[in-house]
């Protein structure tokens, strides 16, 4: 089943487009900061790891994920996830799957696994990506923790993977809701829009100070912890806070969509 | 054994009946027509019978078994379906989108066997040229085609089939008509549905007329469409020849103002007898042609002229 869905995203161009935008994105970020090296003063706004990139290729991929995750991430698990069952019912071949049968338990979990794999070829592509163009341009070297002490590149190169299966993971809790979304309604575009506002409204409302008390409970709140790992000696916490909450949404959600589409009459 | 059993099937939206307190049976090995107007329930029935959608009441057993929403049925690994339009992923070649769907439920042997019958069926529904071809740009009847050989993928033992000639054409709706005849005469169950009376009269063993969800009529064809004898008489006197004939018990005539004169015949009263008495009367017979009451009258009949809501 997770094999049929891989044989559909692999032959539908959104899927390369979408792969082409997040593995351009480190491209973009070595060309940007080779022609115009970023000064300390001038980037105060600039993402995470962006002003280290002239001294050390390795900060490409990371730079790389904290560029993608909080849009084009959004985007990708909305396509993913929130299309998933809606872009069946719209297209009708919903009910073909479902007579074959295809199990409709087995349909969601299959859609989530689907959704969750390609998320992490496309993460893995994004890391590949910088990882080439850094190293090309900028060469690798030992990387300087954001405390002070160093990593060396075997050292570093394992945690940036690690940062991309934390980046996955936390995204676990809003694949699901985009699963869930899915199941109420036939219209493809609708539920993929949904998720996309939902996830981004999320990061929003985590960023706005006087909501301070909800923060922990959203989402994404969890979605930058992975800087972290780039700590000595690594701060565990708030990637641990992050996976619960992820985990909790990933639960809650998956159950809800099973039991929602388990009852559903599907009449598209 | 039954192929395909409703008891009291109910489905309902807000207070509309859409699918009222149904009693369906279908035999294994018969080609059953489904006819009813647009709107009549028909797709309603389908989508319950193969749980897309929960009846309301009622229950329906498909192949001996309960049918659900819940887990998957087995009875529907054995069972070909098309509902309605028949969909299919159009960024797909035609040969693809049936490896998808070959790929889509069932056993691991389920799929090897259904992988292993996809150039037959291609072939049988005429799209081996076409496989390797979008279904993006197929024409509605090329996609008509790939949804029958979708539904017979699996070698099912029933085949439901709604509205399957949708958008073809004479020559192809034969085919079809001819296909679905072997595959009767091979053992398989076929319901069809259909708006279109002469699909179902040409080639069905038995005929359930549906109107506003509730089934009105259920027979062969020949007995849906009447015992009575029809014959129309083309005389010089109307108004004798109706004075003589209204004397004769079993005979039934057409309303005054309508002409030709027609009359129905029943008992046993024959052809031949009204001839006699209208010619000892002194009327001069012209012609004296039986007709056939057509199913289509049937129908609309049952159905109050078709005008059954969209």
């Amino acid at each position: 089943m997770l094999k049929v869905e891989w044989i559909k995203a692999l032959r539908r161009w959104r899927t390369y487009l979408i792969a082409a935008a997040l593995g351009g994105v480190p491209f973009l970020i070595v060309l940007a900061v080779k022609l115009s090296p970023p000064t300390p003063s001038a980037s105060e706004d600039a993402p995470p790891f962006l002003l280290q990139i002239v001294h050390n290729g390795l900060f490409a991929p990371l730079t790389g994920l904290a560029v993608v995750q909080p849009f084009f991430m959004s985007l990708a698990l909305g396509l993913f996830a929130g299309d998933a069952i809606a872009g069946e019912a719209q297209s009708g071949t919903l009910r073909s799957l479902l007579v074959r049968p295809a199990g409709r338990a087995r349909l969601v979990l299959s859609k989530y696994a689907a959704a969750m794999t390609l998320l992490g070829v496309l993460l893995l592509g994004v890391i590949a990506s910088g990882a080439v163009f850094g190293g090309i341009v900028f060469g690798f070297g030992p990387l300087p923790t954001l405390s002070g002490s160093s990593l060396s590149v075997a050292q570093a190169s394992l945690r940036i993977f690690a940062a991309g299966g934390y980046i996955l993971l936390a995204a676990a809790g809003i694949t699901a809701v985009g699963i869930f979304v899915s199941t109420l309604t036939d219209s493809g575009p609708g539920a993929t829009v949904a998720t996309v506002i939902l996830a981004i409204t999320s990061q929003i409302l985590d960023n706005i100070p006087s909501l301070r008390t909800i923060h922990a409970y959203l989402p994404t709140h969890g979605w930058l912890a992975y800087t972290d790992l780039f700590r000595f000696p690594v701060d565990w916490a708030g990637m641990r806070a992050g996976l619960v909450v992820s985990g909790a949404y990933a639960m809650v959600f998956l159950a809800a969509a099973l039991l929602v589409f388990g009852r559903k009459d599907v009449t598209a | 054994m039954t192929a395909l059993v409703t008891r009291g099937l109910t489905k309902r939206y807000g207070d509309v009946k859409v699918v009222d307190e149904l009693d369906l049976t279908v035999e294994r090995g018969e080609l059953y027509g489904f006819l009813g107007p647009n709107g009549a329930g028909k797709t309603t029935t389908i989508r319950m019978a193969l749980g897309l959608i929960a009846p309301s009441g009622g229950e329906v057993d498909l192949l001996g078994e309960r049918m659900s929403l819940r887990g998957r049925p087995s009875c529907l690994a054995r069972t070909g379906a098309m509902i309605e339009e028949p969909a299919f992923y159009r960024f797909l070649s035609g040969r693809r989108n049936l490896e998808v769907f070959a790929k889509a439920g069932g056993s691991r042997q389920d799929v090897r066997r259904r992988l292993g019958r996809i150039e037959e069926m291609l072939e049988t529904v005429g799209l081996t040229s076409a496989a390797t071809k979008r279904v993006k740009a197929y024409s509605q009847g090329m996609r008509q085609r790939l949804g029958l050989a979708a539904a017979m993928l699996g070698e099912p033992e029933i085949l439901v089939l709604d509205e399957p000639t949708n958008g073809l054409d004479p020559s192809g709706m034969r085919e079809i008509r001819q296909l679905l005849r072997r595959l009767t005469d091979g053992g398989t169950t076929v319901f069809v549905s259909s708006h279109l009376l002469a699909e179902v009269e040409a080639v069905c063993d038995r005929v359930g007329v549906l109107s506003r969800g509730r089934l009105v009529a259920e027979g062969p064809p020949s007995v849906l469409r009447g015992a009575a004898e029809r014959v129309r008489l083309d005389v010089d006197d109307v108004a004798k020849a109706r004075r003589v004939l209204s004397a004769i018990r079993g005979v039934e005539l057409s309303p005054e103002s309508e002409l030709p004169l027609r009359v129905r015949l029943l008992d046993e009263v024959t052809a031949a007898q009204v001839n006699a008495a209208l010619v000892s009367a002194g009327v001069a017979v012209g012609a004296l042609v039986p007709e056939r009451e057509s199913l289509e009258d049937v129908f609309l009949e049952l159905v109050g002229d078709g005008d059954a809501q969209g």
